[in-house]
């Protein structure tokens, strides 16, 4: 569909709820206040590992304004965890904690401060067991166990997969390269601390409001940990005020917020401190990575060969999940028919890692992307050329049986390499002798991202997303969709198709989310799904709706449904504009006709996961596309680097609100920057090193560059509208850009994220001396993966150019309203041949 | 029980001015003006980021000049002009850099919104025209996430254009 026509799409529109964003009128969860409230506090463990020899809350309980004082053993005995694999936390502990910052008991009272003084005077017996800290403690000493599950002792996750025969792949290559990478772990850092309300009602039924980004999960799981119907649950999501993956899970301070209400039949709040907040995490898992790739002489990938060590720490979260997709994603971007994926999680005593804006792919993008650019090197390449080069083919299979469709990849590295001056300002670089201390470098990398993970957490064959949509006789639209808004602008998605489906103005849709108890399943704010996912609900029901309306205004206007337009809040015929009629008429001759004028869109991505144990991970409708160029100096006396600019082109498939779209890039660069420069969740003695927003470096405006951003559109088969996504797959190329970039300025190597002042000195320090210039890991943990599964390669296979989805309207591929009138869609849920054909 | 009363139980009845509305509030010593303003007086438009000084999120104004609302006390603050997010709309229209913000999408998940707001807003009222150095040097005290400070930046300077607007006209300028 051409851009001309639509009327919403593609308009850089204010978000619906920032009118009260700019007016401090949204309300957060923390700024929910309920009659009789308590407040709450956990008491968390001082231990990295210990055994708990016995609560004593009896002083506690004592303190005048204490309401309750709970622990595990008021809780039922069950574990739980967001994967169901790894079901192996509890609410609160009961036999022994994992790390500093478990919870153990918790407190409602009158205040908070009372509560926390209650919390002080509970008295919790512990028996220091051995503290874990790192994989190689963990795997060094299989007598001390923190889970007695897995694949081995202190192994949660062994996965090894091999897509054809990649030491053929190496003896066909005309160069070999092996390198060893390492990620620091970091942490999401939203400037919202987490916080719940809950209220026990008198009737039995429980409501949880919270800072959650998967209030869906959240029910579920409640359900099991309280031991109460989940029918009798409802959850509903406040606006997040930042999530980036650390808002996904259950966390002890909800469960503790509705056991205390339980108990007390009071409303009870629990907020996290900052400090509490770096502890729960679910952050960035630190990565040690062995990259081994071939390359012909003109830089074609022969085979790829990559092994991930995971420091998942003392819980599975989405642990396994991660230890997937530091493998699966790689041969999404690339031509790269051999694949081999060896990845081990292992269980340390420090807070769980987890999902974070990228889940578990920007450390192998690291490791690939600085490989290439050292390849590029060694063949004589230049790394821009490389890269376009080896582009992955649209509409084909990846070696791992991932189905890709459109890939702007080619174009974003045009955009970046033009805008930037890469080739000129690169040239002048060689030609101009340098002088001063500060070196100029630029640095180039690219990357994939999905669009929304193909299955669910838990298995089931439901729509991952649902929509209702409501008109109002007064010409009004509500939208029902348990999407959470966590600042991404899922919100005014769910506003800007459904007017554009019905000519509608945005303002006249008022979108209700994430309320389990009104609000379609959706199942959640994560893998970069909710555009893509609740945009094809909310255009499946806005049609559904449109339907009915036509055919009422047809009879009343006495012609063919399909000769009707919607646009400008009017239905009519475009020839015959005059007599058409205002929208809210047209709902009262369609309520009138029909009834309720109340529809549901469904929507679960096409089922396309490869037929192999461990193909559920990986599959998305669609793939969007990075590159970035940055350009920075390093100061060869103090290795302090400034980095100037970031170019950066994405292919989001159909910018939706291009506004929105350059948000979502530019805050991925900037979080790119900060875990490329500065950000690390390092621990001592099982303590957090820098839990404070000000000893946890990230950027400020004063270390944040000029971002310029630029949009490529492929319109995907796949998307509403054509979109794909936008929110975390623009993070990953800025890591290894600034790496490389480094390495083009001052002629080390940094194999190690974050690359800091002391690394790049400690590395001009070596090639003073005549030494190999690189700072990174030299040795790899004595492991051993399980034999690989071997699966044919599926590399370069055509991929179905249209997917079968579940919940598709069979009746939108010949609906003639689509594609007669300006302001309808294109019958989303299965596009025309030739659109799904086109190449990029 | 326990009858002895608790140090922080000794209040003092206070007189503030916020967003020019004299109010009375009846506090303890030790709470702090973020804690007065969300929990006493129900502005809940200021937020908090860590309670500690160094994000910037729970910024107001005193006086006209921005302060950490987590690190003032209200005992210090009688017959200050206390300013948040709450008040920059006057007569029922938005500040301008309110309006910027919400156009240019500066706010994603508005959690820092409303200490920037206001922090650009101290910032605009001395320097009517500052640069984009000079905005990011303002705004350097606070943190955002979500955005990566491109819009911010963007809004702010949409903002100082249209505020000098009649000024600009009549000099002659773009």
């Amino acid at each position: 569909m051409n851009k001309a026509d639509f009327a919403v799409v593609g308009q850089p529109l204010p978000k619906i709820d920032a009118w009260a964003k700019v007016t401090g009128e949204t309300k957060y969860a923390d700024d929910l206040v309920l009659p009789r409230m308590a407040y709450g506090k956990l008491l968390r463990s001082p231990h990295p590992h210990a055994r708990i020899t016995g609560i004593d809350t009896a002083r506690a309980r004592a303190l005048p304004g204490v309401y309750a004082v709970i622990t595990g053993a008021d809780l039922p005995p069950v574990k739980f965890g967001i994967l169901p694999v790894s079901q192996d936390e509890e609410g609160l502990c009961t036999e022994k904690v994992r790390m500093v910052g478990d919870a153990v008991a918790a407190v409602a009272a009158v205040d908070e401060e009372t509560a926390e003084r209650a919390c002080e005077l509970i008295e919790v017996g512990y028996e220091p067991l051995p503290a874990l800290m790192s994989i190689e403690d963990s795997l060094a000493h299989p007598e001390v166990r923190i889970h007695e599950y897995g694949d081995g002792p202190n192994v949660h996750k062994n996965v090894a997969l091999q897509f054809g025969d990649v030491e053929d792949a190496f003896a066909r290559a005309h160069l070999v390269r092996e390198d060893v990478f390492y990620f620091e772990g970091n942490t999401h850092l939203p400037m919202e601390q987490h916080a719940a309300v809950a209220h026990h009602g008198p009737d039995g039924k429980l409501t949880l409001w919270s800072s959650t980004q998967t209030p869906h999960y959240v029910h579920r799981l409640l359900g099991k940990i309280l031991d109460m119907p989940t029918a009798h649950i409802r959850v509903i999501a406040a606006p997040v005020g930042g999530g980036f993956g650390g808002k996904l899970d259950p966390f002890a301070h909800e469960i503790a917020a509705c056991k205390l209400s339980q108990v007390t039949g009071r409303p009870v709040k629990i907020t996290l401190t900052r400090e509490e907040v770096f502890y729960v995490h679910r952050g960035r898992h630190p990565v040690l990575m062995w990259i081994k790739t071939g390359f012909t002489r003109d830089g074609d990938i022969t085979g790829c060969h990559l092994r991930t060590w995971l420091d998942g720490g003392a819980y599975g979260s989405y642990g396994v999940a991660s230890t997937f997709y530091t493998g699966v994603i790689n041969p999404v971007t690339y031509k790269m028919p051999i694949y081999k994926f060896e990845g081990a999680r292992i269980f340390t005593n420090k807070p769980p890692c987890g999902p974070k804006r990228g889940h578990g792919t920007p450390q192998p993008r690291f490791a690939l992307e600085c490989q290439l650019d050292k390849a590029a090197e060694q063949l004589g390449l230049d790394p821009a050329d490389l890269r376009r080069r080896i582009v992955a083919e649209p509409f084909t299979k990846t070696a791992n049986h991932l189905t890709v469709t459109t890939i702007g990849l080619a174009e974003c590295i045009d955009k970046v390499v033009e805008a930037s001056g890469w080739r000129e300002k690169r040239r002048a670089l060689r030609a101009r002798p340098r002088t001063g201390t500060k070196k100029t470098g630029l640095g180039i990398a690219c990357s994939a991202y999905l669009t929304g993970a193909g299955t669910a957490i838990y298995w089931n064959s439901m729509p991952h997303s649902g929509v209702i949509i409501r008109a109002d006789r007064g010409g009004g639209v509500a939208v029902l969709c348990g999407a959470t808004d966590i600042g991404q602008g899922s919100d005014s998605i769910l506003a800007y198709l459904p007017a554009e489906v019905l000519g509608i103005d945005p303002r006249d849709v008022r979108v209700h989310p994430a309320d389990t108890d009104l609000t379609p399943v959706d199942l959640g704010s994560y893998s970069s799904r909710v555009t893509l996912m609740c945009g094809m609900a909310v255009i499946q029901a806005a049609q559904r709706l449109r339907t009915v309306i036509f055919k009422a205004v047809a009879e009343k206007l006495d012609v063919e449904p399909s000769a009707l337009v919607a646009r400008d809040r009017k239905v009519g015929v475009a020839d015959d504009w005059d007599k058409a009629l205002p929208f809210a008429r047209a709902v009262e001759l369609a309520e009138a006709m029909h009834g309720v004028l109340a529809f549901a869109g469904s929507y679960a991505p096409p089922k396309r996961a490869g037929k192999y144990k461990g193909g559920g991970v990986g599959p998305s409708p669609c793939y969007s596309y990075s590159a970035c160029v940055v350009e920075l100096t390093v100061d060869e006396e103090t290795a302090e680097i400034d980095l100037r600019d970031v170019w950066i082109a994405h292919d989001v498939g159909r910018a939706l609100n291009p506004l929105l779209v350059e948000g979502q890039v530019e805050g991925s660069v900037y979080m790119g920057i900060g875990e490329a420069l500065m950000e690390e969740q390092v621990f001592r003695k099982g303590l957090h090193k820098a839990p404070s927003m000000l000893e946890y470096k990230s950027p400020t405006t004063l270390e944040t560059p000029n971002i310029h951003t630029m949009i490529v559109e492929t319109d995907d088969p796949e998307g509403p509208f054509g979109a794909k996504e936008a929110g975390q797959g623009p993070l990953l190329p800025v890591i290894p850009a600034i790496a490389n970039a480094v390495h083009a300025a001052v002629g080390v190597r940094i194999d190690e994220v974050p690359i800091t002042p002391d690394k790049i000195l400690r590395a001009l320090d070596l090639k003073r001396r005549g030494k190999p210039a690189r700072i990174g890991p030299d040795k790899l943990p004595l492991f051993t993966f399980k034999d690989a599964l071997m699966v044919e390669s599926a590399f370069g296979l055509p991929a179905e150019a249209i997917a079968v989805r579940p919940f598709a309207d069979a009746e939108t591929v010949t609906e003639p309203p689509a594609s007669t009138s300006p302001a309808a869609s294109r019958a989303p849920a299965s596009p025309a041949p030739d659109i799904g054909a086109r190449p990029t | 029980m326990n009858s002895a009363p608790r140090p922080e139980t000794v209040k003092s009845q206070l007189q503030l001015t916020v967003n020019g509305e004299t109010r009375d509030v009846l506090v303890s010593a030790h709470k702090t003006l973020l804690e007065v303003l969300r929990e006493d007086l129900g502005l809940t438009g200021t937020k908090h980021g860590c309670e500690l000084g160094e994000c910037g999120t729970c910024t107001v104004l005193v006086d006209g000049v921005p302060v950490l609302s987590c690190l003032a006390l209200p005992v210090e603050l009688e017959g200050a002009a206390i300013a948040t997010v709450e008040g920059m709309a006057t007569d029922g229209r938005l500040h301008p850099l309110q309006q910027a913000f919400a156009e240019l999408g500066a706010a994603q998940c508005g959690y820092c919104t409303p200490g920037i707001l206001l922090t650009a807003q101290a910032l605009l009222h001395q320097e009517p025209a500052p640069g984009r150095e000079r905005i990011r040097e303002a705004l350097a005290g606070n943190l955002c996430r979500c955005t990566g400070y491109t819009k911010i930046l963007d809004a702010v300077e949409l903002a100082v254009l249209r505020m000098a607007r009649p000024a600009v006209v009549a000099g002659g300028e773009g």
